[in-house]
C-alpha cells in the first residue's frame, strides 16, 4: 500500500562517484547536447554503447536498471513503430538511440550522485543569487523540511484514506481530499510555529 | 540564521511561507507516487496534476509556484517522487520533460487567479478556478508537453498533440477536483490569502 522511498544512488568509487555534482550535471547537459548535434543512426548507435558502458563501469544491476527503463517502454515501442512507418529505420534507431542514450546515461548520473550532494551544489550554485534576494540557507532549509514533510503527509494520506473507507465513502473524491489537503495545511502551519519556537523566523 | 542577509528588511518569504511551500511541495510528492485510483479504464492515473493545481490554488502564485519548483528540484535530485516512482535528469531526458516544465507555469497561472477570487468572489471560487485550470491544461501543459515530445521524438506537432490529448480530460477533472478542494481549504483557513 505504501510506496517505498528507495533512492536509486549506488555506493561506489568510480572516477563518475568522485565528480562533483555540480560539474557532473554539466558534463550530462553536454551529452545531451552533442546528443542533439549529431545526427544519424550510427551516432544515435554509439551514444547507445557509450551509455550502457557507463552502466556496467558503475556496476548498475541490469534488472535495476530494466525497472528504471519501464515508464519509457511504451514510448519506445510506439515511437519506434511510427518512425519506421514514417521515415523507415535509419530515422527511427536515430530518434530512439539518442533518447534512450541521453536516459541511461542521466539513470547513470542518479546512480552515481547521492541525493543531498546534488541539492548542496544547487545551494551552493545560488549563492550569487543573493544580491537580487535568493536566500540560500533558506533554499537549504527547504529542502529539508520537504523531505522531512513526505512521511507526514504520506501518512495523513493513509488515515484520510480509511477513514473514507470506513465512512464507505472511498469513490468520493471530496470526502477523500478535503480532508487530506486540510490536515495538510494544519500540519504546515504545525511546523511554521516549530520553526519560529526554535527561534527560525523573521516574521 | 536566516535573517542575517536581509538587514531587518522584510523577507519575501517567511517562516511561515517556507513551512507552507515544503509541505505541499511534499503533498505534490505523496500525490504522484500514491498507489494510483483505479478509474477502471486501465490508464494510469495519479494525482500529481491534482496536487500541482492545488498548491496552486491554496497557496497563490508565488508560493505556489516556489513549492511545485522545490519537488522539481527534489526529485531531480533523486529522490523518487516523480510519477511511477521515476527520480533524476532521467526525467527531463525522457519524453515527458515538457511537461515538468510546464509544471510551475500552471501553478503560477492557476494561483494568479485563485487568490484574487478568493478575496474578492469566494463565492464563485470553484467555477472561476476550474475554468482557469482547464484553459492551463490545454493552453500552458498540453502545449509544452506536445512540443517537448515533438522535439524528443521527432515527430510534427500535429502527431504529439495527438498523443498530449487523451489526458486532457483527467487533468482537467483534476483541475476540478483541485478547485472544490482548495475552496474548503480556504474556508478552513482564510489567514492563506490574508494581505501581509
Amino acid at each position: 500500500m505504501s510506496p517505498e522511498l528507495i533512492s536509486a544512488y549506488r555506493p561506489g568509487s568510480t572516477l563518475l562517484h568522485r565528480i562533483p555534482a555540480g560539474p557532473k550535471l554539466g558534463l550530462l547537459a553536454a551529452y545531451g547536447v552533442v546528443t542533439v548535434v549529431a545526427t544519424g543512426p550510427w551516432t544515435a548507435i554509439g551514444f547507445l554503447a557509450f551509455s550502457l558502458a557507463l552502466v556496467v563501469w558503475v556496476r548498475i544491476p541490469w534488472r535495476t536498471a530494466v525497472r528504471a527503463l519501464r515508464p519509457l517502454l511504451l514510448v519506445v515501442v510506439l515511437v519506434t513503430a511510427f518512425q519506421v512507418w514514417q521515415r523507415g529505420w535509419p530515422a527511427a534507431i536515430h530518434v530512439v538511440g539518442d533518447l534512450l542514450a541521453l536516459f541511461v546515461a542521466a539513470l547513470v548520473f542518479t546512480a552515481t550522485t547521492r541525493i543531498d550532494a546534488l541539492l548542496d551544489a544547487i545551494v551552493r550554485g545560488l549563492g550569487p543569487f543573493r544580491r537580487v534576494g535568493v536566500d540560500p540557507e533558506k533554499v537549504a532549509l527547504a529542502f529539508s523540511l520537504m523531505i522531512g514533510a513526505i512521511p507526514g503527509v504520506m501518512t495523513i494520506a493513509r488515515e484520510t484514506r480509511d477513514a473514507a473507507k470506513a465512512r464507505g465513502l472511498e469513490r468520493d473524491p471530496r470526502a477523500l481530499l478535503v480532508p487530506m489537503a486540510i490536515r495538510t495545511v494544519a500540519h504546515a502551519y504545525d511546523t511554521g510555529a516549530a520553526l519560529h519556537a526554535r527561534g527560525i523566523g523573521d516574521d | 540564521m536566516t535573517s542575517t542577509t536581509r538587514k531587518g528588511r522584510r523577507a519575501a518569504v517567511s517562516t511561515t511561507d517556507l513551512a507552507l511551500i515544503a509541505t505541499f511541495a511534499a503533498l505534490i510528492a505523496v500525490c504522484a507516487i500514491m498507489p494510483a485510483v483505479n478509474t477502471g479504464s486501465g490508464t494510469p492515473f495519479t494525482l500529481q496534476m491534482f496536487g500541482i493545481f492545488l498548491a496552486g490554488a491554496t497557496l497563490g502564485a508565488t508560493r505556489g509556484f516556489l513549492a511545485v519548483v522545490l519537488y522539481l528540484a527534489v526529485g531531480t535530485a533523486g529522490l523518487p517522487i516523480f510519477t511511477q516512482g521515476a527520480a533524476g535528469p532521467a526525467t527531463w531526458a525522457g519524453v515527458t520533460g515538457g511537461y515538468l516544465l510546464a509544471f510551475p507555469l500552471a501553478a503560477l497561472l492557476v494561483g494568479l487567479v485563485a487568490a484574487r477570487v478568493a478575496r474578492s468572489k469566494p463565492a464563485r471560487f470553484v467555477v472561476i478556478v476550474s475554468v482557469v485550470a482547464a484553459i492551463v491544461t490545454i493552453a500552458v501543459v498540453g502545449t509544452l508537453g506536445t512540443l517537448g515530445m515533438a522535439w524528443k521524438l521527432d515527430v510534427s506537432l500535429r502527431v504529439a498533440w495527438g498523443y498530449a490529448t487523451p489526458f486532457f480530460v483527467y487533468d482537467i477533472i483534476k483541475g476540478v477536483l483541485a478547485a472544490v478542494v482548495a475552496a474548503s481549504v480556504h474556508r478552513a483557513f482564510p489567514q492563506l490569502t490574508a494581505r501581509r
